[in-house]
């Protein structure tokens, strides 16, 4: 399958909503709307001479420096065809809501979960959204870049010894 | 003759002696048994739990200090030895162990992790053991050798030989167990 293919078609039925296609890594990468990342992803699994049946990963991004704030990242594949996909998309921090996947593929499940746990991003209509890896009482969303990475919660480690 | 290792005989506490009577103090007698039958609890979460093994193998042989037997039930332990990196969502197992545990009862931090968080400075790591249950002895290192686990087992024994048997129902002890809210009635 060339990516050819995949991006005439994918122009074709999404026209503007694909906002961006590039190949990184030997993978096509396909940035696209939120409203239509649902059905980007229908549209990547059910149609037969596409057949992106197998979900290899769902994560999130954070790039507060660029426009694009927060960010989910969908790897698709083929197992017939051998073909890799991957698919993006970004909301911003204020609203960070998007539909689940769980409905096409149940991996989609635990990996929404971490997704959340780690970025906060909201998956609606997902049936069991709450921590996964984290401790219950965290109030915060570790992987975003708006918090340091050491434990907030320290005092004895004095800046000055560790070069800070 | 060569002298026998200092280990592996104890002295009789102080005390008046005289034929067939030996008069002494009870917390010292108390202190000697316990000391010299010591159950630890392996609490091993990663390397320091490695080393431990090591500790507990016939090379460096734990049961010459008379901790032969481990209890892997925390209700018959008297020795809680926790060894590795303990996750802060590892934090109530390790506090109902601890809560499990009948008085008296120790703590022994083996390793950075345990000790402070070690190079874990981060948000899923608890920065040591002592934010939850109280310490008594600290093993450094990352992991620390075997030799330095026993440097810290004798450091435990040292603390219950010369632990007083009214310590803890001493208001003093009652303060360190409601500053870590355990023993609530």
């Amino acid at each position: 399958m060339e990516n050819k293919h995949i991006t005439e078609r994918l122009r074709s039925r999404f026209q503007d909503d694909i906002v961006e296609y590039q190949v990184s890594d030997e993978l096509p990468e396909y940035i696209v709307t939120a409203p239509v990342i649902h059905d980007v992803i229908t549209f990547l699994k059910e149609e037969p001479d596409l057949g992106f049946t197998f979900l290899t990963d769902l994560c999130g991004i954070h790039y507060p420096d660029r426009g694009l704030a927060l960010g989910v990242v969908y790897h698709l594949h083929n197992l017939a065809a051998r073909k890799r996909v991957r698919v993006k998309t970004f909301i911003s921090v204020s609203k960070p809501h998007l539909p689940t996947i769980t409905d096409l593929f149940s991996a989609a499940d635990w990996m929404e979960r971490e997704t959340f746990d780690f970025y906060g991003i909201v998956f609606d209509g997902h049936p069991n959204l709450k921590r996964i890896l984290n401790v219950e009482y965290m109030d915060y969303f570790p992987l975003r870049k708006e918090y340091p990475l050491e434990d907030m919660t320290r005092e004895d480690k004095d800046d000055r010894y560790f070069g800070r | 003759m060569k002298e026998p290792p200092k280990y592996l005989h104890t002295e009789a506490p102080e005390g008046y002696q005289a034929p067939g009577l030996f008069a002494t103090v009870l917390d010292t007698v108390v202190g000697l048994a316990r000391k010299n039958s010591i159950w630890p609890l392996p609490f091993a979460t990663s390397c320091c739990g490695i080393e431990f093994m090591a500790t507990m193998g016939a090379h460096y042989d734990l049961g010459r200090f008379g901790a032969e037997r481990l209890s892997l039930s925390p209700r018959q332990a008297d020795l809680l030895m926790v060894m590795g990196t303990i996750a802060k969502k590892m934090t109530p197992v390790v506090r109902q162990v601890y809560e499990q545990m009948a008085e008296p009862r120790w703590v022994l931090a083996v390793g950075a992790c345990a000790s402070s968080g070690g190079i874990f400075d981060t948000y899923s790591v608890l920065q040591g053991i002592d934010r939850i249950v109280p310490v008594d002895v600290y093993v450094p290192g990352c992991p620390p050798r075997p030799e330095q686990i026993i440097d810290g087992f004798l450091k435990i024994q040292e603390l219950v030989g010369h632990e007083s048997i009214r310590r803890r129902n001493s208001p003093e002890y009652r303060q360190l167990m409601d500053q870590y809210g355990l023993m609530k009635e």
